[in-house]
C-alpha cells in the first residue's frame, strides 16, 4: 500500500522512540496507527496532561480479575507517537485487537510463548551476541544517523521466513490489517504504523485478502471492556509489561532516551552523584577512570559504544571499589528508578474504586464525609466483612475508618470512626496497578511491604496480625517468608522475643477463625528454637535496668509457650534430646532451656530468682528449697539475694501464705542479716513486698506471728469433719467420684 | 631435576604460543597477547586452550580492560578464591613472566617495594646505579612487565603508600642519585588482598583509588562448588599418599551444602535464612575439613568418611569466634540440620561434639 509507512520498533526501546519522534516529523503523516487495544481511542487526548510512566488499563466491569494493562513511559515509542500525534493535531488510533474480545478469552500463557518464539533472540543469536538486549542496544539503539526501521523490517521478514501465525496471534495481526485498511478507506493519504518490529511482515508486503482477514476475526467471543490510564512506576516497568517485552533497566532507557550526549559519561557523573548522597566518597577522578574502563571493556568485548554491561561493571570496579552494596544502590536508584506517574482529573474512574463503590453498596455501607462512629460485631456476617473491608482498606493507605477502643467486652467488637476524604480516592488511583480489588490491591501491598529492605521485625509481626484481620490468606506465605528471613537474621534475641507472643496470638487467632495460617506454626516454632539458642547468650552481664527488661520478655516467651499446642512438630524427635518424651514439646523444649540457664552461676540475681519460680511453678524443680537456701545463703551478696527474692516472688506473695517451708527459708534469711546488711537490702525488700496487695502482706505478717507457737497447725484439721467439705468442693470442680 | 611447581609460563607455554600465533587483534604497547587472547588464555576456549580460572565471565573481562587501560588491579575476596591463581595467570599471558613478585607479610620492607643497597658495592664504590638492588617492582617498569603484589593489606602502611607515586606519577624516584626510573610501557600492577581479615592494614584512599577493584565470589552454584572440592579433596588424596577411602559424594555434598548454606545466610531451597558465622567457610576450608574427615576414617575408622568423622571439623571452621559463632552453630543446627530427616546421622554427630 503506498502512503503507509510500517515502523517496527522494540517496545520501551529508547532508540525506537528517538527514531520514531524523528521518522514522524519527517513523515508528517496525516494518521497514526498505534499498536493497543482500540477502545481506548478516546483516551489518547487525555495523554499530554499525564505523566509517564502510565498505563493503559482495561478491565471487564464485574469481573475484577480480567485485566489487562499496557504501560507507557517516556521512551516507549508508543508514547512518543501519541504525544506527536496530539500536539501535531493528527488523529491517532490504536489498532491491535479490541480488549474486548481479548480479554473474553482466558489468556493462555503457553500458546503465546509457543508463538513469539523470540525473534529478537534468534536475531542476536545469529549475529553472535549471547544476549539479545545488546543487540538491539548495538544494532538499533545505539545508531545514530540512518533510520533502521528499513533494515528492521528486512531482518524480520527472515526471522518470519516460514512462520505462519496462528491463534491469537493470527487475530492480532488480522485485526491490524482490517484497521489499517479502514484507515486507507477513510482517505487518509500518509499513515504511519508503530507496532512491534515482529508485526512488520505481516503488514507490509502483499497483504492477505480483507475477506480473509474478516474470516479469521469471525465469531470471537466478546465482552463488555472499560479502559482508562492508571499511573505506573518504573519499579513496576521492570517486572511485568502488557506487551510482553519486560524490561529490566527502565531507568538507564530513560537516560539514554533524556541524555542529550555522551551517556556513559553523564550516567556515570551521575552514578557518583547518587553515592556521594550516601556518604561515599566519590572524586571526579573516580568517574574519569570509571569511564576509561567502559570504554575499555568495550572495546575487549567488541561493541562500538558502551552499554548498561560495561558502565555498571565500571560503576563496580572503580566508583564503588568492588562493593556490592553501593553497586545495588545504583541498581535500584538509577537503573530501576524509582520514578511514579500521574494521571489527571478528566480520568475514567479505576477498578479498584468501582470494586470499592459495589462493595460498599453490598454491604450497606456508605461513604460520608462527616465522621460517624459504628460498632461492629464480628459474630455477624455483614459486619465481619465490613470489618475486612476497613482493614484492607487501611492496609492501602486508605484511613476510611479509624479504629477506637472497643466498648464492652470480647475480641468480637469493633468500633470505628467513619470519614471518606477526597485525598482516599487519589490513594485509590495510585494503588490502581496493584490490583483490581481492594482485596487483590491489599495482598499485593502488604507483600511489598513485606519484600521492602526496610521493615523491622516489629513491622512484620503486627503486619501478619493485619492481614489476618483484612482475611487476606493470599498475601500471608510471602510476608510470613519475609518474617520469617528477618527473624533468622535477628541478632538481638530480645526482640525477637518480643515478637513472639503476638505470634502466638495471631496463630491462635488464625485458629479460631478459622483462617489459615499455614506456615505460622512452623514459623513460631523456628522462633522459639532461635530464642532457645540465644537466650543463654543474652542472659550473660545484665545490668539491673537491663535484667528487669529482659525479665519481662521471659515472662511473656513464657506464658505464649503455654499457649502452644503441645503437639510433638515434625522433624526428626526424641532422639538427641535429654529426656525423651515431653521434652520434644515446644513447651519441654523450652523449659528444657530455662532449667539449663538457671544453672548457671553466672546469672543476674532477679533473673535466676524469676527462673526459679518459673521452673518450680511448672513442676520441673524438686529442689527449689535448696536452691533459695543456696541464693540465700552468706556466699552472696545481699543485695542479689534481695533481688532473687524479687525475682522469685514477682507476681504475689501467695506462695509465701502457703509453703511455709519458702517462708521460714525468707525468714530465717532476713533474720540472719547483720544491720547494715539489712539497710543495704531494705529498698529492695520493700520494692518487693510493697508489690503485694495488702491481704497477701497482711496474711504473710499473720503468718510469721503464729509462726513461732504454733507451727504445724495446717496439720491439725479433723479428717472426719472436713470430709463433707472435700466432698462437695469436688463435685463443684467436676471430680465428684474421680 | 623436575620442580614441584612450574611456572604458569612454562607450564602453559604450549597454550600461550598457539594464542599468539593466531592472535591478530591490536596488543597495547608491552603486551604478549590482545586483551581479547588473555580472556581467551584464562578462561580457555574449549578445545586447545584450557580454562585456568571457573567462574563469571565478566570478572576476567573487567580484569583485563583494567590492565589494558593502564590501571593498577586490586583482587579482591575471601581465601580460597582463586585470587593468586588468577593473578599469575594474567601476568604470565600479559608479559610472559608471573615471577616479578612481591609477597606482602607484617613484615615487608620498603626495600622490597623499590629498591635496596648492595651495601659491598657501597662501600666500595660510593653511591652509584650499579650498587642499587632493584625490586621486583622496579624491575617490572625498568621492563615494561606486570608486577604482582600478594596480600597487599598485610604489609604495613607506609610500605603500602610506597606504591601510590609508582601508580600515579609511573616513575619511581632514587634520591640518592638524583635519578630515576621511569615505567616502561606494558608495566602495570596486579595486588591481591583479603578483605574479609582481622588484623589487616586497610588501604589508605589515595593508594585505593589508584587501583580498579574485582571482587572474586565464591563459587555460584552449589554443584559448581561440589565439583571443585571433589576434584581437589581426590587430588590431596593422592598427593599425601592418605590410603584409599570411600569418600561418598553424598558425604562431600553435605559439607558444601552446610558451608554454602551459613556463608550465604540462606537454605540451598531457599526458604529458610540462617545466619552467617564471622568464619569465612571458604572452598577451600571445606575441603580442608573433607581431608581431615579422610584421614581419620582412613586411620582410625573403616575406611568409609562418615557423619562423625567430619562433624568435629566442621564446628571447628564455623565456631571461630566462641561466643557468638556457637549461637549462630546451635541455632543452624536446631532449625536447619534437625529437620532434614536424612540428616539424623549428622544431627546427632554434631550434638556430640559441640
Amino acid at each position: 500500500m503506498s502512503g503507509v509507512s510500517i515502523l517496527g520498533v522494540r517496545h520501551h526501546g529508547p532508540g525506537s522512540a528517538r527514531a520514531v519522534r524523528r521518522e514522524l516529523e519527517r513523515l508528517r503523516p496525516d494518521a497514526i496507527l498505534v499498536e493497543g487495544p482500540p477502545e481506548a481511542d478516546a483516551l489518547v487526548r487525555l495523554a499530554p496532561a499525564l505523566e509517564p510512566p502510565v498505563a493503559l488499563l482495561a478491565h471487564v466491569p464485574g469481573a475484577p480479575s480480567r485485566a489487562a494493562f499496557w504501560p507507557f513511559a517516556a521512551f516507549s515509542p508508543e508514547w512518543q507517537a501519541i504525544l506527536y500525534g496530539t500536539s501535531a493535531g493528527v488523529p491517532v488510533r490504536f489498532c491491535d485487537l479490541p480488549a474486548a474480545h481479548s480479554l473474553a478469552t482466558e489468556r493462555d500463557d503457553d500458546d503465546q510463548a509457543g508463538v513469539l518464539a523470540d525473534p529478537i533472540g534468534s536475531l542476536a543469536a545469529a549475529a553472535g551476541y549471547d544476549d539479545p538486549e545488546r543487540w538491539w542496544e548495538d544494532v538499533v539503539e545505539h545508531r545514530g544517523g540512518d533510520t533502521p526501521f528499513e533494515v528492521i523490517a528486512e531482518a524480520m521478514a527472515a526471522v518470519r521466513e516460514g512462520h505462519e501465525p496462528d491463534g491469537h496471534e493470527a487475530r492480532r495481526e488480522a485485526y491490524m490489517r482490517k484497521t489499517l485498511r479502514a484507515a486507507v478507506k477513510q482517505g487518509f493519504g500518509r499513515i504511519a504504523v508503530i507496532c512491534g518490529a515482529w508485526h512488520v511482515p505481516a503488514l507490509s508486503g502483499p497483504l492477505p485478502s480483507a475477506t480473509a482477514d474478516n474470516a479469521v476475526l469471525r465469531g470471537l467471543p466478546k465482552v463488555k471492556a472499560e479502559l482508562t490510564w492508571v499511573p505506573w512506576t518504573y519499579g513496576r516497568l521492570a517486572s511485568w509489561s502488557g506487551y510482553g517485552a519486560g524490561i529490566t533497566s527502565p531507568g538507564w532507557y530513560h537516560h539514554l532516551f533524556d541524555a542529550p550526549d555522551r551517556p556513559v559519561e553523564r550516567w556515570l557523573a551521575q552514578a557518583a552523584g547518587v553515592l556521594r548522597e550516601e556518604g561515599l566518597a566519590v572524586s571526579s577522578a573516580h568517574v574519569i577512570e570509571s569511564v576509561r574502563l567502559a570504554q575499555g571493556l568495550a572495546a575487549l568485548r567488541g561493541r562500538p559504544l558502551a552499554g548498561l554491561g560495561e558502565v555498571t561493571e565500571a560503576a563496580r570496579a572503580v566508583l564503588c571499589e568492588g562493593d556490592d552494596l553501593a553497586v545495588e544502590l545504583i541498581q535500584r536508584r538509577m537503573v530501576v528508578g524509582d520514578r511514579l506517574g500521574h494521571v489527571s482529573d478528566g480520568t475514567p474512574m479505576v477498578p479498584l474504586q468501582r470494586d470499592l463503590r459495589e462493595t460498599q453498596r453490598r454491604l450497606k455501607f456508605k461513604p460520608e464525609a462527616l465522621d460517624r462512629e459504628v460498632d461492629l460485631d464480628l459474630r455477624k456476617p455483614l459486619d465481619l466483612e465490613r470489618s475486612h473491608l476497613l482493614h484492607r482498606l487501611r492496609l492501602l493507605g486508605v484511613d476510611w475508618g479509624t479504629q477506637g477502643q472497643a466498648r464492652g467486652k470480647g475480641t468480637f467488637r469493633e468500633t470505628w470512626t467513619l470519614g471518606w476524604r477526597p485525598e482516599h480516592d487519589l490513594a485509590l488511583i495510585e494503588h490502581a496497578a496493584l490490583g483490581t480489588t481492594v482485596a487483590a490491591a491489599a495482598a499485593r501491598r502488604a507483600t511489598d511491604v513485606a519484600a521492602g529492605s526496610s521493615a523491622v521485625l516489629a513491622d512484620l509481626t503486627s503486619l501478619v496480625e493485619r492481614c489476618l484481620l483484612a482475611d487476606l490468606p493470599q498475601a500471608l506465605p510471602e510476608v510470613l517468608a519475609a518474617l520469617s528471613a528477618k527473624a533468622a537474621l535477628d541478632t538481638d534475641v530480645t526482640s525477637l522475643m518480643a515478637a513472639l507472643p503476638a505470634m502466638v496470638r495471631a496463630h491462635r487467632y488464625g485458629d479460631v477463625r478459622g483462617t489459615s495460617a499455614h506456615g505460622l506454626a512452623v514459623i513460631v516454632r523456628s522462633m522459639l528454637e532461635r530464642i532457645r539458642a540465644g537466650l543463654p547468650v543474652a542472659v550473660t552481664g545484665l545490668a539491673d535496668e537491663a535484667a528487669k527488661g529482659l525479665l519481662k520478655h521471659v515472662d511473656a516467651v513464657h506464658s505464649a509457650v503455654a499457649l502452644l499446642s503441645d503437639t510433638p512438630a515434625g522433624g526428626p524427635e526424641g532422639g538427641p534430646e535429654s529426656g525423651a518424651g515431653a521434652a520434644s514439646s515446644p513447651r519441654g523444649r523450652w523449659l528444657a532451656t530455662l532449667r539449663g540457664v538457671c544453672d548457671r552461676p553466672d546469672l543476674h540475681g532477679l533473673i535466676e530468682g524469676r527462673l526459679t519460680r518459673i521452673l518450680l511453678d511448672s513442676g520441673e524443680l524438686d529442689d527449689a528449697a535448696d536452691r533459695m537456701s543456696r541464693a540465700m545463703s552468706r556466699g552472696q551478696a545481699p543485695a542479689r539475694a534481695a533481688a532473687w527474692v524479687e525475682g522469685f516472688l514477682a507476681g504475689g506473695g501467695l506462695l509465701l501464705v502457703h509453703d511455709p517451708r519458702l517462708l521460714g527459708l525468707v525468714d530465717g534469711w532476713l533474720t540472719g542479716l547483720s544491720g547494715e546488711q539489712f539497710t543495704d537490702v531494705l529498698p529492695l525488700l520493700r520494692r518487693t513486698f510493697g508489690a503485694f496487695a495488702a491481704p497477701e502482706r497482711r496474711a504473710v505478717g499473720e503468718r510469721l506471728r503464729s509462726a513461732g507457737d504454733d507451727d504445724g497447725t495446717e496439720q491439725d484439721v479433723d479428717e472426719r469433719r472436713a470430709a463433707a467439705a472435700v466432698a462437695t468442693v469436688l463435685s463443684i470442680i467436676g471430680r465428684g467420684d474421680g | 631435576m623436575t620442580v614441584l611447581r612450574p611456572h604458569a609460563e612454562d607450564q602453559y607455554a604450549e597454550e600461550l604460543a598457539v594464542l599468539a600465533k593466531d592472535d591478530d587483534r591490536p596488543r597495547p604497547p608491552g603486551w604478549k597477547l590482545s586483551p581479547w587472547a588473555v580472556t581467551t588464555y584464562i578462561l580457555g576456549d574449549g578445545e586447545r586452550v584450557t580454562p585456568k580460572y571457573v567462574g563469571a565471565r565478566r570478572i576476567v573481562e573487567v580484569a583485563v580492560a583494567t590492565l589494558a587501560t593502564d590501571r593498577a588491579l586490586l583482587l579482591l575476596g575471601v581465601p580460597g578464591t582463586a585470587k593468586t591463581w588468577l593473578s599469575e595467570h594474567l601476568a604470565a599471558a600479559i608479559s610472559g613472566d608471573s615471577t616479578l613478585l612481591v609477597q606482602g607479610t607484617a613484615g615487608t620492607a620498603e626495600e622490597a617495594v623499590r629498591y635496596g643497597w648492595n651495601y659491598a658495592r657501597l662501600l666500595a664504590e660510593g653511591p652509584s646505579f650499579e650498587a642499587l638492588t632493584p625490586s621486583p617492582i622496579m624491575r617490572a617498569m625498568a621492563e615494561g612487565r606486570v608486577a604482582r603484589v600478594e596480600e597487599l593489606t598485610r604489609m604495613p602502611s607506609d610500605v603500602q603508600d610506597a606504591l601510590i607515586t609508582v601508580l600515579s606519577e609511573k616513575t619511581l624516584p632514587i634520591p640518592e642519585l638524583n635519578r630515576e626510573v621511569q615505567a616502561q610501557r606494558g608495566f602495570n600492577v596486579i595486588a591481591t588482598a583479603n578483605d574479609r581479615d582481622r588484623g589487616v592494614n586497610e588501604l589508605s584512599s589515595a593508594l585505593r583509588r589508584r587501583f580498579n577493584t574485582v571482587v572474586l565470589p565464591v563459587p555460584a552454584t552449589a554443584e559448581e562448588e561440589v565439583d571443585i572440592v571433589a576434584r581437589r579433596v581426590a587430588q590431596l588424596g593422592r598427593s599425601l599418599e592418605l590410603p584409599e577411602t570411600a569418600t561418598g559424594l553424598a558425604e562431600i555434598r553435605r559439607v558444601v551444602t552446610v558451608f554454602r548454606e551459613l556463608r550465604t545466610g540462606v537454605t540451598e531451597d531457599g526458604r529458610t535464612k540462617v545466619k552467617s558465622p564471622s568464619g569465612t567457610l571458604s572452598t577451600a576450608e571445606a575441603i580442608s575439613v573433607l581431608t581431615s574427615g579422610i584421614a581419620l576414617a582412613a586411620h582410625f575408622g573403616d575406611g568409609v568418611v562418615r557423619p562423625a568423622d567430619v562433624a568435629a571439623g566442621i564446628v571447628g571452621a564455623v565456631v571461630q569466634e566462641p561466643v557468638s559463632d556457637r549461637v549462630v552453630w546451635r541455632e543452624y543446627l536446631e532449625t536447619v540440620v534437625r529437620e532434614r530427616s536424612d540428616w539424623r546421622d549428622f544431627y546427632r554427630a554434631c550434638r556430640e561434639v559441640s
